[in-house]
């Protein structure tokens, strides 16, 4: 069900945003940190469909939006990385997850006290990569020549929009850089686990229900098996 | 793996593969793809985005570096040209 919660503002202030849960109070409970901007929108459904899977097997599961995601009345271009890091932060206090799940970009967010899972996880600077890269082929299909190193500088001096993304300064120069953190607590689920093509690759977005089971399955069997 | 270059059929196999995964379509389908086969332009998911999907996706597989400057529609155009631009990066190492 979706339920709202108080997500802090980078700077201080708070933001009422949505959360999808499935909280019946059970032992397992998962905090998922889905996958951020362009392939957000590709990985939603087979998120979701993941948490579907695990309520049925008996596992709690919480997705949570930060402050510029989705439905969100704050602006994306005032997010920083460091605001949605608190913004985890918070909503692990909120949630009281037992484990973490993050998918591609979201494992930038990833908490360090919390054991778990990362899906097929990548740094921000090859999230940027894509998105100026298609920046750069649609300008050029447009008859306008934008390269790579000017749309970096942008980026970093004012902020840019890529890919209809609006990312500010901040956020644009802290995804230059950041890659997911070292944590052995948390289990890299590789793509090749689940059998197909990654979705996040997806000209549209798409599901595969064979995926989705295969990934329930390798967190629920994990979380379960050792309550047998 | 080897650290030979891929020959020209797995890079053919590989780009194919990828096709797949971007386009979301039967494996027997693109294994119908020739050199004349239409990409940009003629297949409406292909994108500005998924475009830049498919070049990031070749770069990781095919152990290959794609600079702005690289990229046209002539390579975009057809199966053959991107198959013709990928074996040419690949020699390039």
């Amino acid at each position: 069900m979706y339920t709202s919660w108080t997500c802090p503002l980078p700077g201080g202030g708070t933001s009422d945003e949505i959360a999808l849960t499935f909280d019946q109070g059970r032992k397992h409970r998962l905090l998922v940190i889905p996958a951020l901007f362009d392939e957000a929108n590709k990985m939603r459904r087979h998120t979701v469909e993941v948490m579907r899977r695990l309520d049925l097997s008996g596992v709690d599961s919480f997705l949570p939006d930060l402050a510029g995601w989705n439905d969100s009345l704050a602006p994306l271009r005032n997010q920083t990385l460091e605001g949605w890091r608190a913004g985890i932060a918070a909503a692990i206090a909120e949630f009281q997850p037992s484990h973490v799940l993050t998918i591609r970009a979201g494992a930038l967010l990833a908490p360090d006290g919390l054991p778990g899972w990362r899906h097929a996880p990548t740094g921000g600077k090859q999230a940027l990569r894509a998105m100026l890269r298609a920046r750069t082929i649609a300008a050029k299909e447009a008859g306008r020549e934008e390269t790579m190193e000017a749309l970096q500088a942008l980026g970093r001096s004012e902020g840019i929009t890529l890919a209809g993304w609006q990312l500010g300064a901040d956020m644009f120069a802290a995804l230059e850089s950041a890659t997911p953190p070292e944590n052995e607590m948390q289990a890299e689920i590789a793509q090749s686990l689940l059998g197909g093509g990654g979705l996040w690759l997806r000209a549209e977005p798409d599901e595969d229900p064979e995926q989705a089971d295969a990934m329930a399955a390798i967190i629920a069997i994990a979380l379960l098996g050792g309550d047998a | 793996m080897s650290g030979l270059a891929p020959s020209r059929g797995e890079i053919d196999t590989t780009l194919r593969a990828i096709l797949c995964d971007v386009l979301g379509l039967d494996p027997d389908d693109v294994a119908e793809f020739d050199g004349d086969t239409g990409l940009f332009g003629h297949l409406p998911e292909l994108d500005s985005m998924a475009v830049a999907g498919l070049l990031t996706e070749m770069e990781d597989r095919l152990d290959i570096l794609i600079e702005d400057d690289d990229v046209d529609g002539e390579m975009l155009e057809t199966y053959g040209g991107l198959l013709a631009f990928a074996e040419a990066k690949v020699v390039e190492g």
